[in-house]
């Protein structure tokens, strides 16, 4: 008995220290970054300790540098969110146009190369996206795609799709069939029973569809790297950053400045949808 | 009436799967099948852009790969990277998932704020690291040469072997949310009879853990070891981002981008390329063999 209570208590402080060192090392580089863009990049360099700015220290200026577009002495990065808003949102609504029909082809009706379908999604992950990344590069620029926001977004609709189908799929597989039949039985059509039942009652997947590609899209860096590169107009905020940190004129507070910006849209809408997000990947993970 | 829509379930599937087929045959197949048939030719960019595919065949480029070096120091730094991130990447979700298994004050909260690292934009989080990291204006250093007494500052992303362990510590971090997310929904699947029969029978924690609980979510880990391998092996973001590649941390796939971009050796990449996939390929199948039988045992 003495050593179950041992255990047990010995555990029960581990579990406290593991959980405070576990939030404190997922949330302090995120302080970081939120603090150290409000302050200016000579008192940085002076201390590099003193991570929070003395009150009368405190700048605002490192927004309005990084916002600002380069006529105006900034660094257009309003721009550059721009560009990532349009990305990203246009990559998500024609990933879930795309991914609802196939989610619903894929667990209601028998048809030939059902199966083959899954296994081909499942290729996506074998191979490097830099491999994939660079045909598809050549391919775009010889049919004028190739240095354009629709090139971005169609690559990155064939990058979400996979999870997306899986996410969908797992959730319509749970939709018991006989709704549909009734529906058939009504005398409603196949895209009537996909437009008024099935999207109405995957709504919630289908949301969290949406947002899983959105920040897909909105993170990406690779494939903006390769198209983007020489198009400063058409940078995301992801290319912009690394672009200007590669060099040693934009000061590093004002970066960081960029940093928050990038990733605060992320943040909210992950707030708002965190349930539903990861309840979604997660879906059919206990089945094992 | 049913009848007349299952005569049409074929026809149906297939015009509502043809889009999403499409987009990702022309996106992702057909540059994999570009790559392989590279793979075999002699080309720089100049040659595909006046000849196509239509290149003459060799096998030059796979004994370039295979004879190099540089090739085998590459795969080497990627084997030792994707394994030594999963399994810290496993190990510290699965402590996590533990930890946040019975319910406490904020526990929603804090839960939703641990997987931050895994849905923060890559560029954004690698640059504060970066910054963090830094030899001259960093906050890990100076904390380290001003309270702990470090006598020089740590050159973290720049020398080797510190570059490749401070690359696989950020990527336990960006990637011990994800193992927790599917660790604590495997966990809440759980039944909690059979602990609670085993603590009738006078099982100390450690125990209920290790033949009862552990037993019960292995299935969940092969799983995850499965993905974590399969994206760290041809992870490019991360160490890129971090390092760039120097440093001892060149894993394949950013040899392959210095081949492309650097030396625009397309052959030479395709078939480093082509070469890494047969290797995760066979990998993939003997752990697949390997769990396939410990399933076979635990049923």
């Amino acid at each position: 008995m003495s050593t179950i209570t041992t255990q047990s208590s010995v555990l029960r402080v581990l579990r406290v220290v593991t959980i405070v060192a576990l939030v404190l090392a997922t949330v302090v580089p995120f302080l970081y970054m939120l603090s150290l863009s409000f302050v200016r990049i000579d008192d940085l360099l002076r201390d590099p300790l003193r991570v929070l700015p003395a009150l009368d220290r405190i700048t605002a200026e490192t927004y309005r540098e990084v916002l600002a577009s380069e006529e105006d002495g900034g660094y257009g990065f309003a721009r550059f969110m721009r560009n990532s808003a349009i990305v990203a949102v246009a990559a998500s609504a024609l990933t879930v146009a795309l991914v609802v029909p196939a989610a619903y082809a894929l667990t209601r009706l028998r048809f030939a190369g059902r199966s083959q379908v899954s296994w081909l999604f499942l290729a996506v992950y074998l191979f490097p996206t830099i491999i994939i990344a660079v045909p598809v590069f050549v391919g775009f620029q010889v049919l004028g795609l190739g240095s354009s926001l629709v090139g971005l977004v169609i690559a990155y609709i064939a990058l979400t799709v996979p999870v997306s189908v899986h996410m969908l799929r797992n959730y319509l597989a749970g939709i018991p069939e006989s709704i549909d039949e009734a529906a058939v039985i009504d005398g409603a059509s196949r895209l009537q029973i996909l437009t008024r039942i099935t999207v109405p009652l995957a709504m919630p997947t289908i949301m969290s569809t949406a947002l899983y590609s959105f920040m897909i899209a909105w993170n990406e860096f690779l494939f903006a790297l390769l198209f983007l590169s020489a198009k400063q107009d058409l940078w995301t905020v992801s290319l912009g950053l690394t672009r200007l940190a590669d060099g040693q004129e934009v000061s590093k507070t004002v970066l960081m400045a960029g940093s928050v910006l990038l990733t605060v849209p992320i943040v909210i809408l992950y707030g708002v949808a965190e349930r539903a997000l990861t309840e979604g990947l997660t879906a059919g993970a206990d089945k094992g | 009436m049913a009848s007349k829509l299952r005569r049409f379930e074929n026809r149906d599937g297939v015009t509502l799967v043809a889009p999403v087929v499409l987009v990702v045959a022309a996106i992702i197949v057909v540059p994999i099948v570009w790559t392989v048939v590279l793979s075999f030719q002699d080309a720089r960019y100049v040659d595909v852009a006046r000849n196509g595919l239509f290149n003459e065949l060799t096998l030059d480029n796979y004994a370039d790969v295979l004879a190099s070096p540089a090739f085998w120091q590459a795969l080497l730094t990627t084997v030792l990277y994707s394994v030594a991130t999963t399994v810290g990447s496993i190990a510290v979700g699965l402590v996590a998932a533990l930890a946040f298994r019975d319910r406490f004050r904020f526990r929603a909260p804090l839960r939703a704020v641990m997987l931050l690292p895994y849905v923060a934009p890559v560029v954004a989080t690698t640059f504060v690291w970066q910054v963090a990291l830094n030899p001259q204006y960093g906050v890990v250093n100076a904390f380290g040469t001003q309270v702990l007494g470090w006598e020089h500052p740590v050159n973290f992303l720049s020398s080797a072997p510190t570059a490749l362990i401070t690359v696989i510590v950020y990527d336990i971090w960006r990637y011990f949310p994800f193992a927790f997310m599917f660790l604590g929904a495997a966990l809440t699947g759980l039944s909690r009879e059979i602990e609670e029969a085993a603590v009738v029978d006078g099982a100390t924690p450690v125990q209920k853990f290790w033949f009862i609980v552990l037993p019960q979510l292995l299935p969940t880990v092969a799983l995850l070891v499965l993905f974590r391998m399969v994206m760290a092996f041809n992870e490019f973001d991360d160490v890129y981002l971090l390092t760039g590649g120097a440093a001892g941390t060149q894993v394949a796939s950013v040899r392959v981008f210095e081949q492309l971009t650097g030396s625009s050796d397309i052959g030479g990449a395709s078939a480093t390329a082509a070469v890494m996939a047969v290797f995760l390929g066979v990998a993939l199948v003997i752990y697949l063999r390997l769990t396939a039988r410990q399933r076979e045992e635990t049923r």
